[in-house]
C-alpha cells in the first residue's frame, strides 16, 4: 500500500445558510480545498461523497454525479462515488479516498461532506435522522436519536456516578473552543448555568447536550505521499484509517454505554499507525450529544471506563489539558451537517497540525485522531494524522 | 399634507395565560413566556370575529373625531381571519358605520401585514384626490393550531386609521415597502390553521423584511433612528421587535409605549396598527414615530410619522378607549373556555 497525505482542506461556514442550496455549499467547499492544493479541477482523478439523507432533506439523490457535474467535472466524466453511513458517512468517504490513492487505483482523490438540513421543518429532520437507528425495532416505536442517547446516559451515570455537572462540561468546553474556530455556528461562550437550566430534551439530556441542525460542507484532497510536496510545503501523512461495526439497534449491545465499534476501530488505528493514545495530542470525536463525547474519549483509551465526567470537569479535554478534545468545538458548538461531520474533524486536526488553528491551536501539534459515529454506534471511523 | 385623521382600537376583554396553555400541553410555561416575552393573550368572544372587530375599532375612530361617514371614499379592512372566503368584511364595516354606498371597498390580506398595505392605498387616493377620506384597518382573530408554537400567541384585535389630509393628528411623511417571495408562514384555502417554517420564520422571514423596509425607509427619509421619538415594529412575540430594534439602532425606551404583545399576544393584521396606536395615545405634538409592519410571504411596510398640533387641539383621544385601558381589567378564561370562544369544539358536524 502506498502512504497517503492530505494535501488541501476546504469548509463552508457551519449555519443556517436559508440564501444557499445544497450544490452552493458543496461547490463552495470543494473549490476552497482546490485553491487550499494550489490545484486546478483537471488534476482530480476520483470524488467520494459523504452525505446522510439528501432524499429526505432535499429530495435530491444521486448526489456523487451531482456532485461531479457542479464541480465542473463531468465532461471528464470522473468517477464520483455517494457513501452512506448515517452521521460517520464523512468518514467513510475519507476512508474511501484514502483506500483508492493507497491501493494505486488513484492519485489525486477528493473526499467530500455535505449535508442541507434546515429546508425541512425539525419533525421531518427528527425523522430523517432516525433513519441512522433501526427503524423497526427503535425508530417504529418512537425512539429519537436524543432519546436513544439519553438511554445511554441514564445507563452510564447509574453505572459510573457522573454527575449531571460533569457531563454539561462537555458543553461549556465545546462552546469555549467553538468560540475560537471562524466556521462555527455557535461561536459563544457558555457556562455551566446555560446548560444545566437549557430546556429538557430527553432526560437527562438538555438542549446544550445536543448538537444542532446544521447546513455545511467540507471537503479534503487526498494524494499519494510521495507526490504530495507537488502541492504543499506541509503535507499531513494518514497514518491509519481504520472501521468498525456493531449491531444497529442500541438494545443489542454488549453493554450500552460503551461503543465496542469505537474500542475496536481505535484499536485497529493505533495498531496501523503503531501508536498509542499517549502519542495523540488532540482528537475530534464525535459528540452529537455530550455523552457521546464521554463514551468516546474512555472507548478510545483516552481515559478509563467510567472516569471521562471527571477528566473533563478537571479541564483534561480543554485547550492546554493532557489530551484537547474538539478543538473545533465538536458538532456541539461547530455544528453537525451529518454527512460533512467527518470531512470536517480531518479539515480541523490538518489545520491544528500545520499550525494554522489560530486562538484554539495547540502548540507543536505532531498527532492527531479523528473520530466519526453513524447511528448510536453501528458504524465508527477513526482516522490519525500526522506531520512530516 | 396626507396623515391619520383619527385612530381606533380594540381588543376583546378575555384573557388566557400562556401557563394555562401550557398546562394543558405538558409544556414548561415559564420557558415559553421567558422565551417569546409573551405573558397572555385576548381571546374573543363567541361571537366576536374580524369583521366585528373591524367595526368596534372603526367606531371607536370616529368617537375620537367628527368625520361625515358619507366622506369616507374607501374601506379596506386587512386579516388573515374574514369571516367569509367570498363576501367582503370591509362592506359590513362600511354598512356599520354608514359609510355606504358611495364609496369603494376590498378585503386584503397579506398575513400580518394587510393592515398597512390598507394604510398605502388610503394615502395613494387621498394623495391623488380620488377619495377625502380613506379607512384602512388592520382586524384578526388569529389562528394558531392546538399545541402548535402558535397558539401561546395568537390573539383578538384590531385597529382602525381613517386617513386623509385635513388637518391630520400626524402626517405621513415617507412609506417604503420591501416585498419578496419567502413561504416562511402560510394558510391553504379550506385550512383552520396557518403552518410555518419554524425558525425559517426569523432571519429569512421577519428579520430580512423588517430590516430591508426598515433601512429603505430610513435612507429615502435621510433619517437615522435618533431622530424618532418612538418606534414600533411588528409584535409576533415581545423577543423579534426588541432584538430588530437594537439591531437597527432604536433603544428599549423608543419601542416601549408600542410593544404591547406582552398582555396583548399577537393580533396578527393588527398587530402594528395597535402598536401604532398605543403610540399615538401618549404622543404629543413634535414627536416622531417609526413603524415598520411584517407580513409573512413576504413584506415589510414601513412609515416616517410626524405628530401635529391637531392630536391635541381636533380630536378628542378620550372620547374611545386608549390600548392601556383596553388592556386593563381582562377577564381570563380556563382552556375549555378559550377552546369554546375559538370554535375549536366542534359539536356538531
Amino acid at each position: 500500500m502506498r502512504d497517503v497525505a492530505v494535501i488541501g482542506i476546504g469548509c463552508t461556514k457551519f449555519g443556517e445558510h436559508w440564501e444557499r442550496s445544497f450544490r452552493d455549499l458543496f461547490v463552495e467547499a470543494g473549490a476552497k480545498a482546490l485553491e487550499d492544493a494550489q490545484l486546478s479541477g483537471e488534476k482530480i482523478d476520483a470524488m467520494y461523497v459523504g452525505n446522510m439523507s439528501a432524499g429526505r432533506f432535499i429530495e435530491q439523490e444521486h448526489i456523487g454525479a451531482l456532485i461531479a457535474d457542479y464541480a465542473g467535472m463531468a465532461t471528464r466524466h470522473i468517477p464520483a462515488t455517494r457513501v452512506e453511513a448515517a452521521c460517520a458517512s464523512g468518514g467513510l468517504a475519507f476512508r474511501q479516498a484514502v483506500i483508492a490513492v493507497a491501493s494505486g487505483m488513484e492519485d489525486i482523490v477528493v473526499a467530500a461532506g455535505v449535508e442541507k438540513m434546515t429546508d425541512v421543518e425539525p419533525g421531518a429532520s427528527t425523522d430523517a435522522l432516525t433513519g441512522a437507528a433501526d427503524r423497526e425495532w427503535e425508530g417504529f416505536v418512537g425512539a429519537t436519536f436524543p432519546g436513544l442517547y439519553a438511554m445511554i446516559a441514564t445507563d452510564y451515570m447509574h453505572k459510573y456516578h457522573m454527575t449531571r455537572e460533569q457531563l454539561a462540561q462537555v458543553a461549556v468546553k465545546n462552546h469555549f473552543n467553538g468560540a475560537r474556530n471562524p466556521i462555527a455556528q455557535f461561536p459563544q461562550e457558555i457556562t455551566l448555568d446555560t446548560v444545566m437550566r437549557s430546556t429538557m430534551v430527553a432526560e437527562p439530556l438538555r438542549l446544550f447536550d445536543c448538537s444542532p441542525i446544521t447546513d455545511g460542507a467540507a471537503a479534503v484532497i487526498v494524494a499519494p505521499l510521495d507526490r504530495a510536496r507537488e502541492f504543499t510545503d506541509t503535507p499531513i501523512k494518514v497514518l491509519a484509517t481504520a472501521q468498525a461495526s456493531d449491531s444497529i439497534a442500541l438494545h443489542d449491545r454488549r453493554d450500552i454505554s460503551t461503543l465496542d465499534a469505537t474500542v475496536a476501530a481505535g484499536q485497529r488505528a493505533f495498531k496501523m499507525a503503531k501508536l498509542t493514545h499517549k502519542d495523540i495530542n488532540m482528537v475530534e470525536v464525535h459528540d452529537c450529544f455530550s455523552i457521546a463525547e464521554i463514551c468516546a474519549i474512555e472507548d478510545l483509551g483516552f481515559c478509563r471506563k467510567g472516569t471521562a465526567g471527571k477528566f473533563t470537569a478537571d479541564g483534561e479535554t480543554a485547550l492546554g489539558g493532557k489530551i484537547p478534545v474538539n478543538t473545533s468545538g465538536g458538532l456541539k458548538a461547530c455544528g453537525h451537517p451529518v454527512g460533512a461531520t467527518g470531512i470536517k474533524q480531518v479539515c480541523e486536526i490538518t489545520q491544528q497540525l500545520r499550525g494554522e488553528a489560530g486562538k484554539r491551536q495547540i502548540d507543536g501539534a505532531t498527532i492527531g485522531m479523528t473520530h466519526n459515529v453513524g447511528g448510536t454506534g453501528a458504524t465508527v471511523a477513526v482516522h490519525i494524522l500526522g506531520r512530516l | 399634507m396626507v396623515g391619520i385623521i383619527t385612530y381606533g382600537v380594540y381588543i376583546p376583554r378575555y384573557r388566557i395565560k400562556v401557563e394555562e396553555i401550557a398546562r394543558v400541553w405538558g409544556a414548561n410555561a415559564a420557558e415559553i413566556s421567558g422565551g417569546l416575552g409573551v405573558f397572555e393573550k385576548s381571546v374573543p368572544d363567541m361571537d366576536e370575529d374580524a369583521a366585528t372587530i373591524a367595526v368596534e375599532a372603526a367606531r371607536n375612530a370616529l368617537l375620537r373625531r367628527k368625520v361625515d361617514p358619507g366622506e369616507i371614499g374607501a374601506v379596506y379592512v386587512g386579516s388573515e381571519s374574514h369571516p367569509y372566503a367570498v363576501k367582503p368584511t370591509a362592506c359590513t364595516v362600511g354598512e356599520a358605520i354608514g359609510a355606504t354606498p358611495n364609496m369603494t371597498a376590498a378585503d386584503y390580506e397579506f398575513a400580518c401585514k394587510a393592515g398597512t398595505a390598507a394604510i398605502q392605498t388610503c394615502m395613494g387616493l387621498v394623495a391623488s384626490k380620488m377619495i377625502k377620506y380613506g379607512l384602512a384597518i388592520g382586524s384578526d382573530v388569529s389562528q394558531g393550531a392546538p399545541g402548535d408554537a402558535l397558539e401561546y400567541t395568537a390573539a383578538a384585535g384590531g385597529a382602525a386609521y381613517v386617513i386623509g389630509n385635513d388637518d391630520p393628528i400626524a402626517t405621513i411623511n415617507h412609506t417604503r415597502s420591501f416585498t419578496t417571495d419567502t413561504p416562511d408562514f402560510w394558510r391553504r384555502e379550506g385550512q383552520d390553521y396557518p403552518r410555518h417554517g419554524g425558525r425559517f420564520t426569523g432571519e429569512p422571514g421577519y428579520f430580512k423584511h423588517v430590516k430591508g423596509a426598515s433601512k429603505l425607509l430610513l435612507e429615502h427619509a435621510k433619517k437615522t433612528p435618533k431622530d424618532y421619538t418612538y418606534a414600533v415594529f411588528h409584535q409576533p412575540n415581545a423577543k423579534f421587535p426588541q432584538k430588530v430594534a437594537k439591531d437597527l439602532g432604536f433603544t428599549a425606551e423608543q419601542i416601549k409605549p408600542g410593544l404591547v404583545v406582552p398582555r396583548l399576544g399577537n393580533t396578527y393584521s393588527g398587530a402594528s396598527p395597535v402598536g401604532l396606536a398605543a403610540t399615538l395615545d401618549i404622543a404629543k405634538p413634535g414627536d416622531t414615530i417609526f413603524v415598520c409592519s411584517f407580513g409573512s410571504g413576504a413584506g415589510s411596510d414601513a412609515f416616517d410619522i410626524t405628530v401635529t398640533d391637531a392630536i391635541r387641539d381636533k380630536i378628542n383621544r378620550s372620547a374611545a378607549p386608549s390600548v392601556e385601558k383596553l388592556l386593563q381589567d381582562p377577564i381570563y378564561v380556563d382552556y375549555a373556555k378559550y377552546a369554546k370562544h375559538k370554535g375549536k369544539l366542534v359539536m356538531q358536524k
